[in-house]
């Protein structure tokens, strides 16, 4: 048999053996953006599309739990960086080739429409005595109050607009976490355009996930357990196509899937995210559906599990992926 | 015509004494426990008819280099003569460039900056070669303009049969490895 051995006298701390430079910060920030991403394109298109069967309230916590979410997934991003002082050098440049910088401009365009949303959705009253009565600086919270006031009217006017810019700032948010990885050529387990999609709908089903924890309604619950079963269905779907397009791919590709097919990451990916984060909650939906009760939080913490799962596994195995060996 | 720096590596001279590394070390104050150039060996082969191929090895200085593309922050530039750079006071250590090298050529410094070969632009801006260049025993490494039909990277490139690394990556390399 013809053998190949390579010795190198690189030993580049995160760099060899096999890369590591991207440890638990990523993973959890591409799960939040996800997340958030899932609850602006839910929360948003219920509200267009079937307000009827939906509560203010959970458009309400979509917005505020999207900034919080968002905020604390930028923390990690910034824990991240090797050289932190230098983070606002993303908002001094715009370069269209790397997503990283798209993903930088994205979130900046997210915050204003989950603020313009969140306006829309809190209780004008309510808003305006709590800020009169309640702010500790009654002649400043009463200026605040006017202000808010009219943003109100302002977001009332263009409510639908308000909510289309939501929705495609959440599909934007979603996908980019995918194509962030896509594009880094070096490493042939994240070259498919398939990451993209499939990243959106496993965030789709995550936000729709985390949603079912709020809401009271019968009839929200029902639609989120709709949208958590499509979603899982797609995540299914995009999961299976992108193993296929691995697999039938390059040297280097077929090398990269089998880190998850046959390799160390195979009991993780196919028990943790296969089994556990689509297959049982997609069984326990379709039961719940047709009337089974169980516990509420068993369906979203498994899927919430399978999100993050996927990116850990993803983010770690693509690592150590490498495009030939020379 | 506009400077197009590359460097020939004669896989048949390196006897691997990792000279090349040490100069580089010294040269730019690469911290302890990193490296911006290395040595491979390549061993193949079935015993006992096994092949020893040894390379000096650093950043490609790539055409269409994926690093920069990557680069969220402009960091990562092509500078003059073609030569893939980092600016220090731009990096902010997202590591995008690290994960998009096929070659591993990066790495992050202890100051929080990425890191990596720079073909020595501080010495051939002042017409002087590379420090892994010069100090050399068996004169494996030739460095030059691409650009300049008469260089000795020219000649070489063109009377010698020569690999690059990776090229299904689509980076378009400027190492050459000679054979």
């Amino acid at each position: 048999m013809l053998a190949v051995e390579i010795f190198t006298t690189r030993q580049n701390p995160a760099i060899d053996p096999s890369l590591a430079i991207w440890n638990w910060e990523i993973p959890v920030y591409l799960f939040l953006g996800g997340l958030v991403a899932g609850l602006l394109v839910v929360g948003a298109l219920m509200e267009l599309y079937w307000p009827e069967r939906w509560e203010r309230r959970l458009s309400r916590a979509s917005a505020g739990l999207g900034i919080a979410l968002l905020s604390l997934g930028m923390v990690a991003l910034f824990l991240d960086l090797a050289n932190k002082i230098h983070v606002y050098r993303f908002y001094l440049a715009f370069r269209p080739t790397s997503p990283m910088s798209w993903g930088a401009w994205i979130l900046l365009v997210a915050y204003p429409a989950m603020a313009l949303w969140l306006l829309a959705s809190l209780d004008a009253e309510w808003l305006d005595e709590a800020l009169r009565k309640r702010f500790p600086w009654p002649r400043l919270g009463a200026r605040f109050a006017s202000w808010l006031g009219r943003g109100q009217g302002f977001v009332e006017r263009h409510r639908r607009r308000v909510l289309y810019v939501t929705a495609s700032v959440g599909v934007g948010l979603g996908i980019y976490t995918g194509v962030l990885l896509q594009t880094l050529v070096a490493r042939p387990l994240w070259n498919s355009a398939l990451l993209g999609p499939l990243f959106l709908a496993s965030g789709v089903s995550a936000g729709a996930a985390f949603l079912l924890l709020i809401a009271k309604s019968d009839a929200a619950k029902a639609m989120l357990l709709r949208w958590d079963i499509a979603a899982l269905s797609i995540e299914l779907v995009l999961l299976g196509l992108f193993l296929v397009d691995r697999m039938s791919g390059a040297q280097s590709e077929r090398a990269a899937v089998s880190l998850l097919t046959s390799g160390p990451y195979t009991g993780a990916f196919f028990g943790l995210v296969l089994l556990l984060g689509i297959l049982v909650p997609l069984w326990l939906e379709r039961r719940e559906l047709s009337g089974a009760a169980h516990s509420r939080f068993m369906v979203p913490a498994l899927v919430l599990l399978g999100g993050i799962a996927l990116r850990t596994i993803l983010v770690a195995a693509g690592q150590t992926s490498i495009t030939g060996l020379f | 015509m506009a400077k197009r720096y590359a460097m020939a590596m004669d896989t048949r001279l390196c006897v691997g004494c990792t000279a090349c590394v040490l100069a580089c070390k010294t040269e730019n104050n690469v911290p302890d426990g990193y490296t911006r150039d290395w040595v491979e060996e390549v061993v193949s082969g079935t015993f006992p008819t096994l092949q020893l191929e040894l390379r000096s090895n650093r950043c490609q200085h790539c055409d269409n280099a994926p690093c920069v593309s990557a680069c969220p922050t402009g960091a990562s530039y092509i500078g003059p003569g073609g030569v893939v750079l980092v600016n220090a006071d731009k990096c902010t250590g997202c590591k995008a460039c690290i994960a998009s090298c096929p070659y591993n050529a990066r790495f992050v410094h202890p100051k929080g900056h990425v890191d990596k070969c720079t073909f020595c632009t501080h010495r051939t801006a002042k017409g002087k070669q590379p420090a892994c260049v010069t100090v050399c025993p068996t004169s494996a490494l030739v460095f030059g303009d691409r650009n300049d039909p008469d260089s000795s990277i020219s000649q070489l490139l063109r009377s010698r049969r020569y690999k690059r690394a990776n090229v299904e990556a689509g980076t378009k390399p400027n190492m050459f490895f000679l054979i």
